[in-house]
């Protein structure tokens, strides 16, 4: 393994009751790197996310953040590592305005930077600025998705997990979204985990990969490598439904 | 008429045939609710056995009541209804004019209003007459309006329900009644203590609750303030049961001027007046009026703060609130501290206001109709809840004005009985017109530049 590696997820098990969703999964995110998390409906994607965010807590295995053991910490401290997240189904808040909803981003950088890193945001969706006064429950799928991108990225995180930030969105609003994220990436050297159904568009975005299949991975590799694999091709991109 | 086909049976005349059939169903439903309800009460007789009292003439005075009531709605008012909202759609929208000066200053009017309101009602019925107005009007819906603003904390922002307000309302007014007869502490003091009190007691309820939300928070929240109540009524030794607490001590204006007609610095002798208790209840009044403005001064600056962002936002979103780094637990056990606070507040003015505290006083009752306050007014909106406390409050002391009602329903006739009736049908009003309470929007609290700026882009907005 790389010396330098952020994230590290090592034999993790997550169980809802008695049901194991998770079966010692092995994943590593390095600094600087995007790492996409691909896999069928049920795989264990959107848990395998939670899980590094504590609820539902792993019950074997260890989670490791720039050398701290997190897999005990509550939820809000481990946001406090500076981990962000733009979780499923966006979970904006609804009945604020996009501004309130970045200053609830800013929280945890307790507003110091807030003028400026709402700039930052503002330029990356212009979209936002133009909404400024709305409320998150008024905007559409894809502005929704970037407020919750926003949002995480007032934190000024070393990590931004997102999970499925393309569910529901038209192609050109997707690819407005995964621009933005290799944009971050580029210039602030922003470490990105995604997980993501679009297997296809995730794959080239991201620098490395992960399969994952009934709470097993079964692959991984570079970004292209995946894209070329045959097992890769003939089960999430030919004759898929994206 | 192109519109009426899908909602009435084409009725391109006159609408009074369909009233009148209408208003016979309406009476037939009303006859069938009321008979058992008003035509038949059961009652005791001098020797104890329960008899039955026919009232057939009340039962006929409510079901011809409603018939008129239905006969007017679909004959008159129906289609006036009709034809506004098809000129609503008609009309081009008006440009958003300016609002004029009244709406824009209307909540510090309505300030300065309630701070000259005994100085009028004294100029217009004097000092003994005044005692009523002030009393129970003033006194008695600005305790309720603060009862609901406290509420609104843990309810409208935080997005707790909590059924049982009432308990720290009962701690704020034990507090204040026990400590102030045994120890003859000042009300100053212990207003704080009480507060203190009750906060303390708010988070002892947090604890337990922390993992509920919805109903289930609900169910434990009743609990609890049965359980608070039920302490009461049964630790005989300090609380005297359900006896309750009386010769509780009288505020005192920071004891410099007393309202004991035995004492020195009476505030008769002091300045030379005739002695009237008036002079007491407006000093109630403004007591009150200060607390209440005290706890909409607080939650309008906890808005602005993280804490009070956190609270609104754990309404909204509890998992995106964690994902964000904030600590829900200490969030929840601040917004019940808090509500609870103001709620000891509000019950240590309470106990010092009656002079006499019981359990009788802190019933479930009392939870409900706060929450109903809260609820009407709208989450979250102070004007609006204090509007709804000013109707459901005042509208039941009202009723209690409402003597010429016996000129219709007969002499027996106690209207205040009905105010639960008002209550219920003031909520189907609200929740079929106004599901979000009479204020339903919620004012954001962060601006990029300046407020007028973004009403401004606003309105372009709704132009292009």
């Amino acid at each position: 393994m790389a010396a330098k590696a952020l994230l590290q997820v090592e034999g993790v098990q997550t169980y809802y009751g008695n049901i194991r969703a998770l079966n010692g999964v092995n994943v590593s995110v390095n600094e600087g790197e995007i790492v996409a998390l691909i896999g069928a409906n049920g795989a264990g994607k959107s848990t395998l996310m939670m899980t590094i965010f504590g609820s539902p807590r792993a019950r074997a295995g260890k989670i490791t953040f720039s050398g701290t053991d997190i897999t005990e910490m509550p939820t809000h401290e481990i946001a406090r590592m500076r981990i962000a997240q733009s979780p499923e189904g966006r979970r904006i808040f609804p009945r604020m305005t996009v501004m309130e909803n970045l200053q609830m981003g800013a929280s945890l950088d307790n507003m110091r930077h807030f003028d400026e890193d709402a700039e930052k945001v503002f330029t990356l969706f212009p979209r936002l600025k133009e909404r400024i006064a709305q409320r998150g429950g008024t905007l559409s799928g894809g502005e929704q998705q970037m407020l919750s991108i926003g949002r995480a990225l007032m934190a000024r995180p070393k990590l931004l997990l997102l999970d499925e930030p393309s569910l529901g969105l038209a192609p050109l609003i997707v690819k407005q979204i995964f621009d933005a994220i290799r944009e971050l990436n580029k210039t602030d050297g922003l470490t990105v985990f995604l997980v993501e159904q679009n297997a296809f568009g995730a794959l080239k975005l991201a620098n490395r990969g992960y399969v994952m299949v009934n709470g097993n991975v079964t692959l991984s590799g570079s970004g292209a490598e995946l894209l070329a694999n045959p097992d890769v091709r003939a089960a999430y991109l030919e004759g898929g439904r994206h | 008429m192109v519109q009426a086909v899908s909602t009435n049976r084409v009725e391109a005349g006159s609408p009074f045939p369909r009233a009148i059939r209408e208003a016979l169903y309406a009476g037939a439903i009303s006859f069938g609710l009321f008979v058992l309800l008003v035509g038949l009460k059961t009652d005791q007789n001098i020797r104890n056995e329960l008899i039955i009292v026919q009232r057939w003439g009340l039962l006929a005075i409510f079901v011809v009541l409603t018939m008129i009531g239905r006969f007017i709605h679909v004959a008159f008012v129906g289609p006036a209804l009709e034809e506004r909202k098809r000129m609503k759609g008609k009309a081009v929208p008006v440009i958003a004019a300016e609002p004029s000066y009244l709406r824009k200053n209307l909540i510090n009017l309505s300030i300065v209003g309630l701070f000259l309101y005994p100085v009028a009602i004294v100029l217009l019925f004097g000092f003994q007459g005044s005692l009523k107005w002030v009393d129970n009007f003033g006194i008695q819906i600005l305790i309720y309006v603060m009862l609901a603003w406290g509420l609104n904390i843990v309810v409208g922002l935080a997005g707790l329900l909590d059924l049982g307000y009432v308990a720290f309302y009962a701690v704020g007014a034990y507090s204040y009644a026990l400590l102030g007869t045994e120890f003859g502490w000042s009300f100053w003091i212990l207003l704080p203590a009480a507060g203190a009190m009750a906060a303390f007691w708010g988070v002892i309820l947090g604890f337990p609750v922390l993992r509920l939300r919805g109903d289930y928070l609900a169910i434990v929240t009743l609990a609890f303030g049965e359980i608070i109540r039920l302490v009461l009524i049964n630790w005989r030794e300090v609380t005297n049961g359900s006896a309750g607490i009386s010769g509780i001590p009288k505020v005192s204006f920071f004891g410099l001027i007393s309202f004991n007609v035995s004492d020195d610095n009476y505030i008769a002798k002091v300045f030379d007046i005739a002695q009237s208790g008036a002079y007491y209840k407006i000093f109630l009044y403004y007591l009150i009026l200060l607390l209440a403005l005290l706890t909409a001064f607080v939650t309008i600056r906890l808005r602005r703060m993280p804490v009070g962002r956190a609270w609104e936002a754990l309404r909204e979103d509890e998992i995106a609130c964690r994902s964000l780094g904030i600590n829900t637990t200490t969030t929840k056990l601040t917004a019940f501290a808090t509500g609870a606070m103001f709620g000891g507040f509000a019950g240590s003015f309470f106990a010092a206001r009656q002079g006499f505290v019981s359990p009788e006083s802190f019933i479930f009752l009392e939870s409900a109709i706060i929450l109903a306050i809260v609820v009407l007014g709208g989450m979250g909106s102070l004007p609006g809840i204090a509007v709804a406390a000013l109707v459901m409050i005042g509208g039941t002391e009202i009723l209690r004005e409402m003597q010429f009602l016996k000129m219709i329903f007969g002499p027996d006739f106690t209207p205040e009985l009905y105010r639960m009736l008002l209550f219920g049908m003031a909520m189907v009003i609200v929740m079929i017109w106004k599901p979000r309470g009479f204020v339903g929007s919620r004012e954001p609290t962060a601006f990029l530049h300046k407020r007028k700026a973004v009403a401004g882009s606003f309105t372009k907005e709704g132009h292009g």
